[in-house]
């Protein structure tokens, strides 16, 4: 499952539609409970559309609310998404950069 | 494998198979663009499949040969044996890649990996100029169009403007999977994901789209392409398709249009490179004026026309790009599809089950018909007959394959074996058109594979040999086939050196095989090499002598009720012949009866009947016309007991260029018959090749004529051996031929 320390959350499974409605509330719990939240994806299986859709929202929110958003670990199906969807510039978070096939 | 993804490897082996031919014509025909563009098409529709069952490895592999192909079409590479070598291993890759998916396996393992890596790092320093990051897929231009805001842009890109719908994710639906698809069928260049229409914290629902993308995209596909990627969304989201070169000023309604607002978009835009700040500002502007007129030409190159003169020209262009590229293409593709179905082979076979049935069933009513004696009720069951006679053939056509792409196969194999033994062959294909049963192609190839390698390996000699023998540099090989008495014939003939006799009995005497004081015909000896235990384990070579022999060859063949057998002249050649029953389900026959039983012969091996005259009991030969005929009696071969009737009747049968007679007691015409085959008990029983049920309900043996005649001939061979044939030939009697046809 989700292992959460201080400041920090680790997502241990996929991001797709029918985890979102709780990822959801997860996400914002954990932010609303920190100024300076990092996110693990490494262990992110599926991503889509509605899971990035949540990355979207919190990085909104994080914006909005002056706080800091680090996403310190991709697994390679966000990285391949984030790619695709040029994201990458969007949440600013370093990255190993793939080689496109 | 699900259906998709199986549909999805077996168009692209055809795919692959049509590739492969292509790249091996194009060594010849270097300048053949048509073949090009067919090659290049092949390449393309395995990436577009590739990416809609989101097979990434196979997708991402033929995009560069799709590239290479593409350079190579725009004449921007020669065309080179090394590129063919090259672009033939992709094509071999791309079938490893296949057998992955086909596997199920996510990723193919390290060694064909590193294997595709290998290959794209060639195509890349070789091909592609070095550049390893040219990934852009080309596009035709026309001309760089001059924008009407001044200055050149890269317009010559589609630019896709797609917000989804709310409910999109709620209805199982992907927008991803929809880019995916997209992606397959060319290459996104820029994509900028929006998430503007997403509410408050509060107020987002995680299981609504919320999401748009603005996407320039480069592709050959026409825009019924692209909008046919969206066609499951089509209701659910709003998509705005700009072909390339569109005129500015229908970015800048896509921009009006657009939920962000104009400003949003319009950045957007100009940071994906469709259009530059000042086109924005100036076409922002333009129509803040609310003028109806299109932005006058800022250099006197330009032509200011009116807007709707613009438009439709645009409209036009559009129109005539995207369908004089594509059209022929597609109208081609249509129509091929239009001819093929595919179909279960299990269907097929069902069919001509019942077809077997309904053959049995017909000839049965037939014969109640007849016997009944009404007139009406004959003629309506000999017109039913007919059509069934014809439906069986139609059926049995329907399994019939052309025996062509099994030979073509063999120009990679004589082209790559060649090459590797250092020798110039050339492959020459005739009687491709002939048609044989599928089921018998498919066990065709390896015993035809060995036998051409064979002739490369062994047969045909290097070429400074060739020219010291006064022989063409270039070697000649030979696959040909036709038909022949309800057989087919496959030879495989090469103009090589030839079957050394005297190695060869040499060989068969330390084997063991023969017995060193055996006189054997120069025939005989050279067909030793199809016995078993005439291993060539001290030739083995890369190529042919992998362990298999002519013996599995010959074991090979004759699982298929087929024979094989080798002609040679020393110094001149060898043809090795295949022959082969044309369909393992149906025969004509012909009916004949000894004693109570009756027997089937196929019709097809049916030359002539005669009647049994003037023959000594013990003899077993008689003179037709001239010639020696030896024959076997039905009645003493099968032990029918029974009285010997005043009249009896040959049947000459006919099989690889030999006739023998058999001899029965009546001949009861033709009949055609759906071959049982027999249990396995009887599986080593030689002469009978089956069983069928007559309209009557009996069982009739069909006879194997093959085994019959050899029999025969055999038989008599060795009685005649030590006198002449001449001389014992003059004392048969043959009386009242009657021809059947």
């Amino acid at each position: 499952m989700n292992a959460t320390t201080a400041n920090r959350l680790a997502i241990r499974e996929d991001m797709t539609i029918y985890q979102a409605q709780a990822q959801k509330e997860q996400l914002l719990a954990a932010l609303a409970a920190t100024e300076d939240l990092e996110l693990d994806l490494s262990g992110v299986g599926e991503m889509d559309t509605a899971g990035l859709q949540l990355l979207l929202l919190l990085k909104r929110e994080v914006l909005q609310q002056g706080k800091q958003l680090k996403i310190i670990s991709h697994s390679p199906s966000v990285q391949h998404l984030f790619d695709f969807c040029n994201l990458v510039g969007v949440f600013g978070d370093p990255m190993l950069i793939s080689a496109k096939p | 494998m699900d259906e998709l993804t199986s549909t999805f490897v077996n168009e692209s082996r055809d795919q692959l198979i049509a590739m492969e031919d292509g790249l091996l014509r194009l060594e010849q025909n270097p300048d053949d663009a048509d073949n090009l563009g067919a090659i290049f098409r092949a390449a393309h529709t395995i990436k577009g499949g590739s990416g809609v069952v989101e097979c990434h490895f196979i997708e991402a592999f033929t995009h560069k040969v799709e590239n290479v192909l593409d350079k190579l079409r725009n004449g921007e590479i020669p065309v080179s044996g090394e590129l063919s070598t090259v672009m033939l291993e992709c094509c071999d890759h791309l079938g490893a890649l296949l057998d992955v998916l086909a596997a199920g396996s996510p990723h193919p393992d390290p060694e064909v990996q590193a294997r595709g890596d290998a290959l794209l790092a060639t195509l890349t320093e070789q091909f592609l100029g070095g550049s390893a990051r040219d990934d852009a897929l080309p596009v035709e231009h026309s001309s760089e169009l001059e924008a009407s805001g001044g200055g050149v842009v890269n317009t010559d890109a589609w630019h896709i403007s797609v917000r989804f719908g709310p409910g999109v994710l709620r209805k199982g639906m992907d927008p991803l999977s929809f880019l995916n698809f997209l992606a397959s069928l060319g290459e996104i260049t820029a994509i900028n994901t929006l998430a503007d229409a997403m509410p408050a914290a509060a107020e987002m629902d995680p299981e609504s789209c919320y999401l748009g993308f603005e996407i320039h995209f480069q592709t050959r596909a026409s825009k019924a392409q692209i909008e046919q990627v969206f066609e499951f969304v089509r209701d659910e989201c709003t998509l705005y398709i700009l072909p390339p070169h569109s005129k500015i000023n229908e970015y800048i309604t896509l921009i009006n249009e657009s939920p962000e607002g104009p400003m949003r978009l319009g950045e957007i835009l100009v940071r994906s490179g469709a259009l530059t700040q000042a086109e924005l500002e100036e076409g922002l502007a333009v129509q803040s004026r609310s003028a109806g007129v299109e932005v006058e030409g800022a250099s006197p190159a330009q032509t200011p026309i009116g807007e709707i003169l613009v438009e439709q020209k645009v409209v036009h262009k559009e129109l005539v790009e995207a369908a004089a590229s594509r059209q022929s293409v597609l109208s081609d593709k249509k129509a091929l599809d239009a001819r093929m179905i595919r179909v279960q082979a299990d269907k097929l076979d069902q069919l001509i089950d019942l077809v077997g049935e309904m053959v049995i069933a017909g000839a049965g009513a037939n014969l109640l018909a007849q016997r009944s004696g009404q007139s009406d009720l004959m003629e309506s069951t000999s017109v039913l007959l007919r059509l069934v006679e014809d439906i069986r053939d139609s059926a049995l056509q329907l399994r019939m394959v052309q025996i062509g792409e099994t030979f073509n196969r063999f120009n990679r194999v004589v082209r790559d074996n060649a090459r590797e033994m250092g020798k110039a062959i050339d492959l020459v294909i005739t009687g491709a058109e002939t048609e044989l049963d599928k089921s018998v192609v498919e066990k065709l190839g390896d015993p035809l594979m060995h036998l051409v390698r064979n002739a490369i390996d062994h047969g045909i000699e290097s070429a400074e040999v060739r020219a010291a023998r006064g022989k063409p540099e270039n070697g000649t090989l030979q696959l040909n086939a036709y038909h022949d008495s309800g057989s087919i014939v496959i030879e495989v003939i090469d103009d090589g050196g030839g079957l050394p006799r005297d190695k060869i009995r040499q060989k068969a005497i330390d084997k063991g095989l023969i017995d060193a004081a055996a006189t054997l015909s120069d025939h005989e000896i050279i067909n030793l090499i199809f016995e078993a235990g005439f291993s060539t384990a001290d030739q083995v070579t890369n190529i042919s002598g992998r362990g298999v022999g002519m013996d599995v060859v010959k074991r090979n063949i004759q699982s298929l009720r087929g024979s094989v057998e080798v002609l040679t002249a020393e110094g001149e050649g060898s043809t090795f012949t295949i022959r082969l029953p044309l369909t393992l389900a149906i025969i004509d026959g012909f009916l004949t009866g000894v004693g109570k039983a009756s027997y089937v012969v196929p019709l097809d091996s049916v030359v002539e009947c005669i009647e049994l005259a003037n023959v000594p009991e013990q003899r077993n030969y008689l003179n037709l016309r001239g010639e020696v005929l030896p024959f076997v009696r039905l009645r003493e071969l099968f032990g029918i007991g029974g009285e010997i009737p005043s009249r009896q009747n040959v049947v000459i049968v006919q099989y690889a260029g030999e006739k023998a007679g058999l001899v029965v007691d009546a001949l009861l015409g033709e009949f055609q018959t759906v071959i049982k085959p027999l249990g396995v008990l009887f599986k080593h029983l030689r002469g009978i090749g089956g069983s069928t049920i007559l309209g009557t309900g009996e069982v009739a043996l069909i006879l194997d004529v093959p085994a019959l005649v050899e029999r025969a001939i055999s038989i008599e061979g060795e009685r005649l051996a030590p006198g002449t044939a001449a001389t014992n030939a003059r004392t048969g009697g043959a009386h009242e031929s009657v021809s059947i046809h």
